[in-house]
């Protein structure tokens, strides 16, 4: 017999499955962050050449643990739950088939266990990418289609819930605007997944000799698993953004055709994005690489710069209709600065964007990718996206979760208010820096930039070794956030204070949750319609930084160009 | 008005408001001025990555290469041969565990076709300190045109993960002033 809660907060109603699916597939989550987070520190600690900590063997080993954990295991677990949240309790709804859950989860568990068994023995060690004709054991192989299995009857699991709800009436309307963009992240993990079904069972049966595998095919199915696998990230982010702006200052929707239009766009032309990683490959004409890399054009770009705006403009005229209307400026300048939720949301808006976006749409670009493919400037770009991006937001997503699904306070809530600034602040110093010593040609995934005994000398540019070095700052500062972040989650969720009593200084709620946004009359509505607006419209502080943002959009773009035009004459 | 966690009641199709069309407007501008470049780079830039593609056994690989090293070696470096191509010519380089092999020696300003391979995985071709990078994939030939346009002394780091020895995996090419590249003699 299944039963249902009212949360108190949201006054939603939570069947106890869709409460406990969510718990386990968070905390399995963070499981995979922690050990994606202690080899995040090995590796950069070996690549800092000043420390140089692991030999060469281990340094690939710990890599491909990093890769996997983060990218593959923290990131789905998460989104699974999302999936969950944004099906069952956001639309008052019952989850279709607990039973069918409760077998994904174990599918995805026992996948995620077999590789990391393989990998930590030594039996995988083909990084991330496991491009063939590099060899892992069976085994690797397997655990990953089990986890994606698991994973695929997840989003099953989600369109059934979509239906029951639909078919039970538990929502009035249209389905929220979180809720759609969860739907699309769902579209996108079921495309990803059949790409993942199409290149891992063949190069199972391939490591088996069961049949052979070209390695330039593998590059394009796999990357339709790889690259797509981001953008999953970027809707469910998304849709995160939208979501703890509605609970921390009740930021209102401005046009829900202009907001879902833009998440049809990433479900349309996302998965072309394969292309990125093979702009500089011998397998594939100009033509096609022109084609995809673009995503026909760019829409999938026009998608995230729609949500760009669209974000922070909700936040302001969700504030301007509550009263900060001083200035350009004042709703942002008196957003609740102090709750996690916010800044780490805004946080990841504002380096996702000018850091990871920026950088994304550049080096994707068919002809300045010979000067960044394989260079650090790639994981430069990429920890800006999933882990400034996607990760911070998925955090301050988890500052809600604790109360709201876990029903415990905060432990250690002083540091947590900090930890979005402490996490923000070191992944910008890393990611700045990593990207720069990339523009010096400084390979990724490599164990030894001193080449000491390679068959020819070569040395770095002074400035590598100090970009080197800031980077390490950054992510030591970075992974110290990440740590507390870790200690207080499993903290709050294991030992932690029910919320029913009241706050200490040691554990705490966001404001978001015991000071809601409060609720936007009708009359307050039609007063800020009727208001006569600026030249700027109805949202001109966001209407000046999104400019902000093109400028230096224009001008990183063209910078690039500028460079690529200094090399030899290639064609 | 509502957030992104309520349900739109009735119809949600309405027209945007103005700054919000504006952005959406320059947005997609931007977009097609991001599209255009692709195709006009390939017009009027010198630098792109199409090349000759073809696909390609390793062991005929292997076999032009060292016809390739026999035909123009002028010389040996750290027991790789020194070939010394003649301008407009077809070279050859095999990436393999670890190694990039022959050294090469170029004339500046004379143009090449860069026949590129590897015999056993993926390995990554990043010329220092100039920072030109392509992948090179087993059993496909990537056949750039080339021309240099300094002198200089340059390294070929391996920049994709080819096993452990891969941080092991550096080449080498010169270039020279143009005549002086011995290919002919």
């Amino acid at each position: 017999m299944t039963t249902f809660r009212t949360c108190p907060t949201t006054g939603l109603k939570v069947q106890d499955h869709a409460d406990n699916l969510m718990r386990a597939h968070a905390v399995v989550g963070v499981v995979a962050l922690l050990v994606g987070g202690i080899t995040a520190i090995l590796v950069l600690l070996t690549r800092w050449q000043a420390v140089h900590l692991l030999n060469a063997e281990w340094f690939y080993r710990i890599l491909t643990i990093h890769g996997m954990n983060m990218l593959i295991f923290f990131i789905l677990f998460f989104e699974m739950a999302i999936l969950y949240f944004a099906s069952g309790p956001l639309l008052n709804s019952r989850i279709a088939t607990p039973r069918v859950g409760w077998v994904a989860f174990v599918l995805m568990v026992a996948g995620m266990l077999l590789v990391e068994w393989t990998m930590f023995t030594g039996q995988a060690d083909v990084l991330f990418t496991s491009y063939v004709p590099l060899r892992a054991a069976p085994n690797y192989y397997l655990g990953v289609i089990l986890f994606a299995v698991g994973a695929i009857l997840v989003t099953v699991q989600f369109f059934a819930t979509l239906v029951v709800a639909k078919r039970e009436k538990t929502y009035e309307g249209s389905v929220p605007l979180v809720t759609y963009g969860a739907a699309t992240a769902a579209i996108i993990a079921a495309i990803t997944l059949l790409h993942g079904a199409a290149i891992y069972i063949p190069t199972y049966l391939w490591s088996l000799d069961l049949m052979p595998m070209d390695a330039e095919i593998y590059r394009l199915v796999w990357w339709g698993l790889g690259h797509s696998s981001q953008q999953i990230n970027v809707a469910a982010m998304v849709s995160v953004w939208y979501l703890l702006g509605a609970l921390t200052v009740g930021s209102v929707v401005l046009n829900e055709k202009i907001s879902r239009s833009a998440f049809v766009l990433y479900v349309l032309f996302i998965s072309m994005a394969s292309a990125h990683h093979l702009l500089v490959d011998p397998g594939f004409g100009p033509a096609w690489k022109v084609w995809n890399t673009s995503y026909a054009m760019y829409l999938a770009v026009l998608a995230s710069m729609i949500h760009g705006f669209t974000v922070p403009a909700g936040l302001e005229i969700g504030q301007r209709v509550r009263g900060l209307t001083k200035g350009l400026f004042e709703w942002l300048r008196r957003a609740p600065w102090g709750d996690p939720g916010f800044s780490a949301m805004f946080f990841s808006l504002v380096v996702f964007g000018f850091l990871g976006g920026i950088t994304g749409v550049t080096f994707g670009t068919e002809q300045i990718n010979i000067i960044a493919h394989n260079t650090l400037r790639i994981p430069g770009h990429f920890h800006a996206t999933v882990v400034s991006g996607t990760a911070m937001a998925f955090m301050g997503l988890t500052f809600y979760v604790i109360p709201l699904v876990f029903r415990k306070q905060i432990a250690f809530y002083p540091l947590i208010k900090w930890q979005p600034y402490l996490f923000a602040g070191g992944m910008v110093i890393f990611s700045v820096g990593m990207t720069f010593a990339g523009t010096f040609g400084v390979p990724r995934r490599h164990w030894d930039i001193t080449f000491s005994n390679a068959p020819f000398n070569l040395e770095f540019s002074p400035a590598v070794d100090l970009l080197i070095s800031i980077m390490a700052i950054g992510g030591i500062i970075a992974a110290i956030a990440g740590g507390i972040f870790i200690l207080s989650t499993v903290w709050s969720v294991f030992f932690g204070r029910p919320l029913e009593k009241g706050s200490t200084g040691f554990h705490g709620v966001p404001p978001g949750i015991h000071k809601q946004p409060v609720p936007i009359t009708p009359e307050a509505a039609a007063a800020f319609e009727a208001a006569p607006t600026g030249m700027l419209g109805k949202a001109p502080g966001t209407l000046v930084l999104v400019f902000v943002f093109l400028l230096a959009f224009v001008t990183y773009y063209f910078v690039n160009w500028k460079l690529l035009s200094f090399l030899w004459q290639i064609g | 008005m509502h957030s992104g966690v309520e349900s739109p009641k009735g119809v949600w199709w309405k027209p945007a408001e103005a700054s919000e069309r504006l952005w959406v407007i320059v947005a997609f501008v931007w977009c097609m001025v991001l599209f255009a470049m692709m195709p006009l780079w390939h017009l009027k830039g010198g630098q792109n990555p199409s090349g000759i593609r073809s696909k390609v056994d390793p062991a005929d690989f292997e076999a032009r290469t060292m016809q390739f090293v026999q035909d123009y070696q002028v010389g040996e470096e750290n027991g790789f041969p020194v070939v010394a191509p003649p301008p407009g010519s077809h070279v050859y380089l095999i990436a393999r565990m670890w190694q990039w092999y022959p050294v090469l020696r170029l004339e500046k300003d004379a143009e090449y076709t860069l026949h590129i391979s590897s015999l056993d995985l993926n390995h990554g071709f990043s010329l220092f300190p100039i920072n030109v990078n392509f992948q090179i994939v087993p059993g496909y030939d990537y056949g750039l045109t080339v021309t240099p346009t300094d002198v200089g002394d340059f390294r070929i780091i391996c920049n994709e993960f080819c096993g452990v020895g891969h941080h092991l995996m550096l080449g080498k090419v010169e270039v020279v002033e143009p005549g002086a590249g011995g290919g002919n003699e």
